[in-house]
């Protein structure tokens, strides 16, 4: 488990779990190297500094650099986590991550941390809502959105272990310890955490907790609603969408754009296969102002209009 | 410098030179048969890659991926003509393999890519990109304490693009010895000079204030090539930057600092008339 301690609450922020995770990697690995552009604290990489500061290249405010010096070091040997907001990571770098890292198809591990609008007030410029639906474009590049702390050290630890370019979106809105039994974690294998036949609802990252809820909401009025926690992104887990078809609703949450994302992915594949009725939550675009908890409220990203939405879905079955 | 090495040096000098007059000639017969390429910047950057591979650079073909290898990477992605050639001669791959440039499904792809070949670093073709790479390759070297160096070889219109300067704050900051940028000075860009497009020069000052130590030579002096490129960095305590000045097209006299041979390609006559004034 996770050092990763939670607050008052019960919930974790995912960036502690990668934080110690990562530590626990380099102490075992020399080649283990962390690359920032002034990210040190954003990331939680302040313990891994005072313990390598060798081994922590902080090329600075310069996130094209960041990238790009991830993937020579990766040429000289290094198992490098490049670590930054993702909002600027994966916007101001895309250029990079496409041809140094994808198309080069090279061993650097990208780590967005503070997704989607964990950033709250700060607005779109700090949100990373579109990240999803650009980066799953690029060939080559594995991509893991894990939803609760044990995941986050496991989807670390995998991107570690595997040789070849991953991104691992990390958020810093608290989350509980999801509750699952023996849990494993496969890169492109999805994981049910509740079980039902009515309908599924597909969710990643911070709304997987809010989706099992949800489904629990259900459970009282006797719909039994699927919780697939769909953490990776690519490559994508075909199989259990089309599982997913088979309960004749979908409904799809994430903390991101409804274009192009975790929704637009699943919908690729239930059109050409078993077309069902679906719904794709998420935020329409930019968003206004306000924290991150006013805006999950206010585009419905809540147990209440997850269940709201899997009834109107299930109420489209013919 | 003694008789003995007064003598390998003369060697050297003659292989870049002979070396360099089979690029040129080789990788024209690609961009013609292709009607496809950059021969004005492969003629530019030319003489520098001679130098590299045949007077400069530790490498063995057999062993691509060799951890203690120098490495270079050809920021300038497009002048593939060049390039390939050079890694062909190099022994990379077989000469014959040339044949293929840019046809359907080819490994010799107009930009390079690392995993259709060996002796390629990195995927380029994107401008602004090599330095920045090469960067964190020298990065790597310096953490380990390795003595392999990375060279760099970009173009001058290319240096417009802000990510190598972002590059050139952090290896001046690191004071990467064991980092050399060849800068291919040939003053055209794709469709005018540099400096009528947005101005570059003072350019040797611009490193030195980034923190880089500046060699400003002929890039097509096969000797001063050789020289300033073989020189150990040990001790320098800064960045290497090389600028190269040089002509786009050199070596063909109807390509000479002409920027219509950016991306031109030959007719018969005119691909007739190079191979007979390269020789």
């Amino acid at each position: 488990m996770s050092a990763a301690a939670p607050n008052k609450a019960g919930m974790f922020d995912c960036r502690d779990s990668f934080a110690a995770t990562i530590e626990d990697l380099a102490a075992n690995d020399p080649r283990i190297v962390t690359v920032v552009s002034d990210s040190v604290g954003s990331s939680k990489l302040g313990g891994f500094k005072k313990k390598w500061p060798e081994r922590m290249v902080n090329v600075g405010i310069a996130e094209q650099t960041v990238v790009a010096v991830g993937a020579g070091l990766a040429n000289g040997g290094k198992i490098p986590f490049v670590s930054a907001a993702s909002c600027f990571l994966t916007a101001r770098s895309l250029e990079q991550i496409k041809a140094d890292i994808a198309y080069s198809n090279v061993n650097v591990k990208l780590i967005g941390q503070s997704s989607g609008v964990a950033y709250g007030e700060l607005g779109p410029t700090h949100h990373s809502i579109e990240d999803m639906a650009w980066l799953r474009l690029l060939t080559n590049l594995t991509i893991i959105v894990p939803a609760d702390p044990w995941q986050t050290e496991q989807a670390i630890r995998a991107a570690a272990a595997m040789t070849g370019p991953v991104y691992v979106r990390v958020s810093r809105m608290p989350v509980p310890a999801l509750e699952r039994g023996n849990g494993t974690f496969e890169i492109g294998k999805a994981e049910t955490l509740v079980e039902g036949d009515q309908a599924t609802i597909i969710a990643n990252g911070t709304m997987v907790h809010r989706a099992v809820a949800a489904a629990k909401t259900l459970a009282v009025e006797g719909i039994a609603v699927r919780v697939v926690n769909m953490a990776t992104i690519s490559p994508f887990d075909e199989a259990a969408i089309l599982a997913a078809s088979e309960t004749g609703a979908i409904v799809t949450v994430e903390e991101g754009n409804i274009r192009g994302g975790l929704g637009g992915a699943v919908a690729e594949v239930v059109t050409a296969n078993i077309p069902v009725p679906m719904r794709i939550m998420g935020f329409p675009g930019f968003v206004p102002t306000g924290s991150a908890d006013f805006l999950m409220e206010h585009f419905g990203l809540t147990e209440a209009g997850i269940a709201d939405a899997v009834r109107q879905t299930i109420a489209r079955k013919k | 410098m003694s008789l003995t090495a007064q003598s390998h040096r003369n060697d050297l000098v003659a292989t870049i030179a002979e070396k360099a007059l089979w690029i040129r000639r080789r990788s024209f017969q690609m961009v013609y048969e292709a009607q496809q390429g950059h021969p004005g910047g492969d003629f530019s950057a030319t003489d520098v890659l001679a130098a590299l591979y045949f007077g400069v650079m530790r490498y063995d073909p057999k062993r691509p991926n060799d951890p203690a290898r120098d490495r270079f990477v050809m920021s300038k992605g497009h002048c593939t003509g060049a390039f390939y050639s050079v890694l062909a001669a190099a022994g990379y791959f077989p000469e014959a393999e040339l044949s293929d440039y840019m046809k359907p499904l080819s490994k010799l792809n107009g930009h390079p890519n690392r995993n259709y070949l060996p002796g390629v670093e990195t995927n380029t073709g994107p401008l602004g990109h090599g330095l920045p790479v090469a960067l964190g390759i020298a990065i790597a070297g310096q953490i380990d304490n390795s003595d392999f160096r990375t060279f760099v070889l970009t173009g001058d219109g290319e240096l417009q693009e802000g990510s190598n300067w972002e590059a050139a704050l952090t290896a001046g900051h690191r004071k990467l010895e064991n980092l050399t940028l060849i800068i291919d000075r040939n003053r055209l860009q794709q469709g005018a000079r540099t400096e009528e497009t947005a101005s570059l020069d003072p350019l040797d000052d611009k490193w030195r204030a980034f923190g880089w130590h500046v060699e400003m030579i002929d890039g097509h002096d096969h000797q001063q090539l050789l020289d300033v490129l073989s020189a150990s960095p040990k001790g320098r305590g800064k960045p290497l930057c090389v600028i190269a000045n040089t002509f786009k097209g050199k070596g063909v006299s109807f390509m000479h600092d002409n920027v219509a041979w950016h991306h031109g390609v030959p007719t018969k006559e005119q691909y007739e008339q190079a191979m007979a004034e390269l020789v």
